[in-house]
């Protein structure tokens, strides 16, 4: 669990407008806004430096987005509910939080930026939260955006992040996942005075996962979600309940408050507080996958078929470009299935079309070893056309030549994770690295800052030796053992 | 008064880097160039419709207007404002300024409304207009000489299942072709929808650097050329038919209904359409395609 001098306590909160626009519309709405204002006088009581939010209200396509505009102001219209009026707004956003969120989730493997822009559009739900909640501005807010497409790992990493950066600045934050909870609207016109839950089946799943929040049990809803979405169109799938859990700590020991479930044009909303303590419901069994950093995969090719009836099948992704390839977020490749009849060890060799560096010697790129797998040495040449990212340290007469470490440890180490996955592993999954480096002076500081990028989140072991030479005119060469299959790396 | 007609339908994508790449003095970043095929597409479009005049109206079906409580329409006269897109800010911070046919609007509406749907006009003029409605009469018409009529993609259908939420956006479409014949006037009908839908993961450091883009996956573009083929071949049911699979496996924005509507709206054509371009935006599929009713 995270420490509760730095998360007091988190909360959960609804991302329509109508409690603040109109109150007065619904006994619900108005018993909404109360709920509001009682979270924030709460949060003012808790000592609280910041207000850390995520919101399904803001979807983002490419990992994510951070905001980062110190005093963002507009005239604020909702698209759907433009007749309740304008919200005109100014904010207090915290930058430096921000820019940390972001370094923090990036090293943890996620795509993310920060955003500063005057006109940014901030979502409704985070507008009507920040003003309901935090009136006068007297705390600063940080907002992140809710990728359309991440699933539960990605979204358990950038919680994570999330408290790696409260824990690096010391800020004593509250967490906000705003969002609905069932999602489904009236599809007639329904007047707001007779507003209702779309359906009982909705409203019937909505106060079981209250139930389970009043109890405390944040890990149990986590991992509930998937069947919550599919069974009552769950707001962008509750991520917003992935976040929170990693953000809080992935257990049920919470006090939890429902301080109110009211229906808003058909979906679900509630203000839920959630406090870091003792529960009576015991943790329940890891079921789903613990993520602890973003692999840039989200195995779309899964069981894809191709279009119906016809003879498609499904091909990778092109290979990566020819220069800097990626180390992480990479277009997804397929791992190779370890087979429950493959013998105690084999050789493994990996294609050029799969982007793997000819051996330049009788040996395979690999060799598997029940779960471990045991690379060759692996440098930075370019398959296929043995080209070297940041140029090669010598010319053909032997002359020495200016190079790019850095750019030839990315281009090795992306080698070394396309080894991995032909056969089976990742780079999570790696235990022991030996690094070479031909000029240890020179290159290690280079070699160093971009192998912790890399494998600083992972944490394998490491040995790093000075060499005379290699065989090829590269500077550095890695040397991996990782572990296969289903067998874990820590 | 002569009946309206419907000049033009088209797929209109509107990937926010096209104008990015297009530097139109409107937009505050600059590019040096990018998705060429894609820009050339839409100016080989706008040739083509103007080598049948000039329309009086632009109705665009927009997937950034997302609204759960029906089908709205805009209904203020003019707007002007800066569009910042919430998604690539870093690409399209747009000022614009626009005028709304409100009158073929309303007619719109309230056909729509006759028909059973659940539809509003927006009356607030302080709304900002959504990003993919700007791009999508950008690229068809950058002088912004003409009004638009703009509808929102309602997705409340869409939440129970892809054909009903199909049916839906075929009886709006509908309701948009009678209202455009009663109005006189000569509508060129935009169906702001990309192909299949699945982005990188991760986007390159120069966002018109072209030697990265691609379609996300080869499965993925077998379904996007399946659905250009039958387009090409005029074979509209056969697109309805295929419509939620193909929905369903490209995650494709045709859920929010645009092209659903648009094949409603020109009665289901059995003509060719037109390819003018297809090409990927940051691994999404993409294709700028026309129907000609004059074919029909």
């Amino acid at each position: 669990m995270a420490d509760p001098t730095l998360i007091p306590n988190g909360y959960v909160l609804p991302g329509q407008p109508h409690p603040l626009l109109a109150p007065d519309a619904n006994p619900g709405y108005a018993a909404l806004r109360a709920a509001y204002e009682e979270v924030g006088r709460r949060i003012r009581a808790s000592g609280a430096e910041l207000l850390l939010i995520y919101s399904t209200g803001w979807p983002s396509v490419i990992g994510h987005q951070i905001q980062a505009l110190e005093r963002p102001e507009w005239v604020h219209v909702d698209q759907e509910w433009h007749e309740l009026g304008e919200i005109p707004y100014t904010f207090r956003m915290d930058a430096e939080f921000a820019h940390a969120y972001r370094r923090a989730a990036t090293s943890r493997g996620l795509h993310a930026r920060t955003v500063s822009y005057h006109g940014f559009p901030i979502d409704t739900g985070t507008v009507t939260a920040l003003k309901l909640i935090n009136p006068d501005n007297a705390l600063k807010a940080c907002v992140v955006s809710c990728n359309m497409y991440a699933d539960r790992g990605e979204t358990l990493v950038l919680g994570k992040a999330a408290r790696d950066a409260i824990e690096a600045l010391g800020r004593r934050t509250v967490p906000i996942g705003i969002t609905a909870l069932s999602n489904r609207y009236h599809t007639e016109p329904v007047p707001f005075a007779d507003d209702r839950i779309q359906s009982q089946k909705d409203d019937d799943w909505n106060r079981k996962l209250l139930e389970f929040l009043g109890e405390g049990r944040l890990e149990d809803v986590s991992q509930l979600a998937r069947e919550f979405a599919l069974q009552a169109n769950g707001d962008s799938k509750l991520k917003a309940l992935w976040w929170l859990a990693a953000l809080m700590g992935q257990t049920n020991n919470y006090r939890g408050d429902v301080l109110a479930y009211r229906p808003v044009y058909g979906t679900g909303a509630a203000v839920v507080e959630l406090t870091p303590g003792a529960s009576s419901a015991l943790d329940k069994e890891f079921d789903e996958e613990d993520v602890e950093v973003y692999g840039g995969d989200r195995n779309v090719l899964t069981g894809h078929d191709g279009p119906p009836g016809g003879s498609a099948s499904v091909a990778p992704a092109p290979p990566a470009a020819p220069q800097s390839p990626p180390l992480t977020g990479r277009a997804p490749r397929e791992t190779r299935p370890i087979r429950r009849d493959a013998p105690f060890t084999e050789a493994i060799r990996v294609a050029a079309r799969d982007g793997a560096p000819a051996p330049v010697g009788a040996y395979p790129h690999a060799r598997r070893v029940g779960d471990f797998l045991y690379l060759s040495g692996v440098g930075p040449r370019q398959a296929g056309t043995d080209a070297i990212p940041g140029g090669p340290v010598r010319d053909a007469d032997g002359e020495a030549l200016n190079y790019d470490v850095a750019a030839q440890t990315r281009a090795a180490l992306a080698n070394v994770r396309t080894v991995l996955e032909a056969a089976g592993s990742s780079m999570e999954r790696v235990i022991d690295v030996t690094s070479f480096l031909i000029d240890m002076d020179r290159d290690f500081s280079a070699y160093n800052q971009v192998y912790a990028e890399v494998f600083g989140a992972i944490q394998p072991t490491r040995t790093t030796l000075a060499i005379q030479a290699l065989p090829t005119p590269i500077a550095i060469e890695f040397k991996v053992v990782a572990l296969t299959g289903d067998a874990a790396a820590s | 008064m002569s009946a309206g007609a419907i000049l033009a339908g088209v797929l209109a994508p509107h990937p926010p880097h096209l104008v990015y790449a297009d530097n139109p003095p409107q937009n505050e970043p600059y590019a040096e160039c990018g998705w060429e095929e894609l820009r050339w597409g839409y100016e080989r479009l706008r040739k083509s419709i103007a080598s049948r005049g000039v329309p009086d109206v632009l109705i665009v079906h927009s997937p950034h207007w997302r609204t759960n409580s029906g089908h709205h329409f805009l209904g203020v006269d003019h707007f002007a404002g800066l569009s910042v897109d919430p998604v690539f800010p870093n690409l399209f911070r747009f000022h614009y300024d626009l005028e709304v046919d409100v009158e073929l609007a309303q007619a719109i509406h309230d056909e729509a409304a006759a028909a059973g749907l659940q539809t509003k006009m927006m009356t607030n003029p302080s709304f900002r207009v959504d990003y993919g409605t700007i791009t999508a009469c950008h690229l068809v018409r950058p002088e912004w000489d003409i009004p638009i009529v703009c509808i929102s993609a309602s997705r409340a259908y869409y939440l129970f299942s892809n054909e009903v939420g199909d049916a839906q956006m075929i009886a709006l479409g509908q309701a948009t072709a009678r209202a455009v014949a009663d109005s006189g006037k000569n509508a060129v009908l935009l169906a702001s929808n990309s192909l299949s839908h699945r982005h990188f993961t991760v986007e390159p450091s120069l966002p018109e650097d072209m030697s990265k883009e691609h379609v996300y996956h080869h499965g993925q573009y077998l379904w996007d050329m399946r659905l250009l083929e039958l387009m090409r071949q005029g074979k509209s049911r056969e697109i309805v038919d295929i419509l939620p699979d193909y929905t369903e496996q490209t995650v494709s924005e045709t859920k929010e209904g645009s092209l659903s509507w648009l094949l409603g709206a020109l009665d289901f054509p059995t003509y060719p359409a037109e390819v003018h371009a297809y090409g990927s935006v940051i691994g999404t599929g993409n294709a700028i395609v026309e129907w000609n009713p004059q074919h029909g």
